[in-house]
């Protein structure tokens, strides 16, 4: 049966009706006591990370600036733009958390910043994140599950650049800033929030709109080029990353090592995605901070599959997988654990393991 | 409403907290940094995640799961997913023994 990923339609129904919705999730072992320690908030790491963003920023965008319209400019918006249209993607998701900074109010800032850049309403999109927490990749549940089944290559391939994301981002800011909340919205804000979700679109609203005029009055793209089109052609970096944490792996399972993927990867890709590569630790044990994760990583690798070694790894494991759902959705990867893991509970996944590659 | 033995004094770390179950509810019970013990409903008030495992920072604790935050002195909920604030019960401390109650 073909899948249905709204969230108000007869795959939503099932899972409710079979118990997937809001599960028990499986865990790795690890004591309290190391688990505490993990989980320890600090302000440092952000901090120090958060300047160096900043900084990169204002010095590519006012080299971009100084250099245009030379084709000179190019390397300087292009590196601007991964840290707008990418970098932000992860701070907006690691402050939704609120394990960025140990202080409440600097998460909060950044996240209002990083919403921002994204085009994702911070009120929408935190209980969004929340249900993906709740219900990862479980099908008319999950509001986040990137690679549909069957992939929607092409969709993919145009968010490589930003446009289904940033033309489904604007075109909801204006639908929330005329006062209205879209039924699907509804179904995870909670009515008391829904107000503040109106506010911040109008206030965006506002912002895109001064600086639409600002690029009219002086008759230059200069203004869009530092906010909004680096949306665009700056997305790449979060759409590569972003398409390993689940693509090709298993759906409506209740055991992370099934659905989610860490790789290992470059430092500066490391830096801009704030280490969630991280991927399978991140969703068993979401209050780890980022800069905690390797430390996570090394408690409990025993108990996970391999990570795949590089982010080229990951792409060719995938790859061949999303292929051959083009033909047969119902087809995923399912890794092998290592000798020292507990194993999946079949039992418990035998309806909807269906046919695996291993 | 009666006093229940929960637990011993000793049995929490301070700056943290432990689960306890009773008559078909579940609590948690807290140590605070200023040794003051605490209780509230075990289960987050968004989506009934048990607050057990929860990382517990001065006079809050937050949730394992989706990260909301409650003040448990009071019950409050400060931060969201979590909106309705958490029922806090009356805490003493007898011969060693956290008594709550309920």
């Amino acid at each position: 049966m073909a899948r249905d990923y709204s969230l108000l339609g007869p795959d939503a129904k099932r899972a409710v009706e079979s118990g997937l919705a809001a599960a028990e999730w499986y865990h790795t072992d690890l004591p309290r006591k190391e688990m505490k320690a993990l989980m320890q908030r600090a302000d440092q790491p952000a901090i120090r990370d958060t300047f160096i963003l900043f900084g990169c920023m204002v010095l590519f965008a006012g080299i971009g600036i100084a250099l245009w319209p030379s084709w000179w400019s190019a390397p300087f918006w292009l590196a601007y733009g991964v840290l707008y249209g990418s970098a932000m993607d992860s701070r907006w998701h690691e402050c939704s958390h609120g394990t960025a900074f140990k202080t409440r109010q600097y998460n909060d800032w950044l996240y209002q910043v990083a919403c921002f850049c994204m085009i994702r309403n911070p009120v929408s999109w935190r209980w969004s994140h929340a249900r993906h927490h709740t219900d990862t990749i479980i099908v008319g549940r999950d509001p986040e599950i990137a690679v549909m089944r069957p992939p929607a290559l092409f969709r993919i391939f145009l968010n490589f650049f930003g446009i289904i994301d940033a033309w489904h981002g604007w075109g909801r800011m204006l639908y929330n800033a005329s006062g209205r909340i879209h039924p699907e919205e509804a179904d995870y804000i909670p009515e008391s929030e829904q107000p503040k979700a109106i506010r911040v679109a109008r206030i965006w609203t506002a912002i895109y709109a001064a600086t639409i005029l600002l690029a009219l009055v002086t008759w230059s793209l200069l203004p869009l080029m530092v906010i909004g089109l680096p949306r665009l052609y700056g997305a790449w970096h979060h759409i590569m990353t972003g398409l390993m944490q689940h693509g090709g792996l298993a759906d409506n399972v209740t055991d992370h090592r099934l659905n989610s993927r860490t790789v290992y990867i470059n430092p500066i890709s490391r830096f801009i995605y704030w280490n969630m590569n991280y991927h399978v630790e991140h969703h068993m044990y979401p209050m780890v901070p980022y800069h905690r994760l390797p430390e996570l990583h090394e408690a409990i690798k025993h108990d996970l599959p391999a990570p795949n070694p590089s982010i080229w790894a990951a792409y060719a494991e995938m790859w061949p997988v999303l292929k051959r759902q083009l033909a047969y959705e119902d087809f995923f990867l399912k890794r092998e654990l290592p000798a020292s893991a507990k194993p999946y509970r079949e039992d418990f996944h035998a309806s909807a393991l269906g046919a695996a590659a291993e | 409403m009666a006093w229940i033995d929960a637990c011993a004094t000793d049995e929490i770390d301070e700056e943290d907290l432990i689960r306890f179950d009773h008559d078909g509810k579940t609590f948690a019970i807290y140590h605070a940094p200023d040794g003051a013990f605490y209780c509230t409903d075990g289960l987050c008030t968004h989506e009934k995640v048990h607050l057990e495992d929860g990382l517990v920072m001065e006079y809050e604790i937050e949730c394992p799961k989706h990260n909301a935050t409650f003040d448990y002195r009071t019950g409050e909920a400060l931060r969201a997913p979590a909106c309705v604030n958490l029922n806090t019960y009356s805490v003493k401390i007898e011969a060693g023994r956290v008594m709550i109650e309920v």
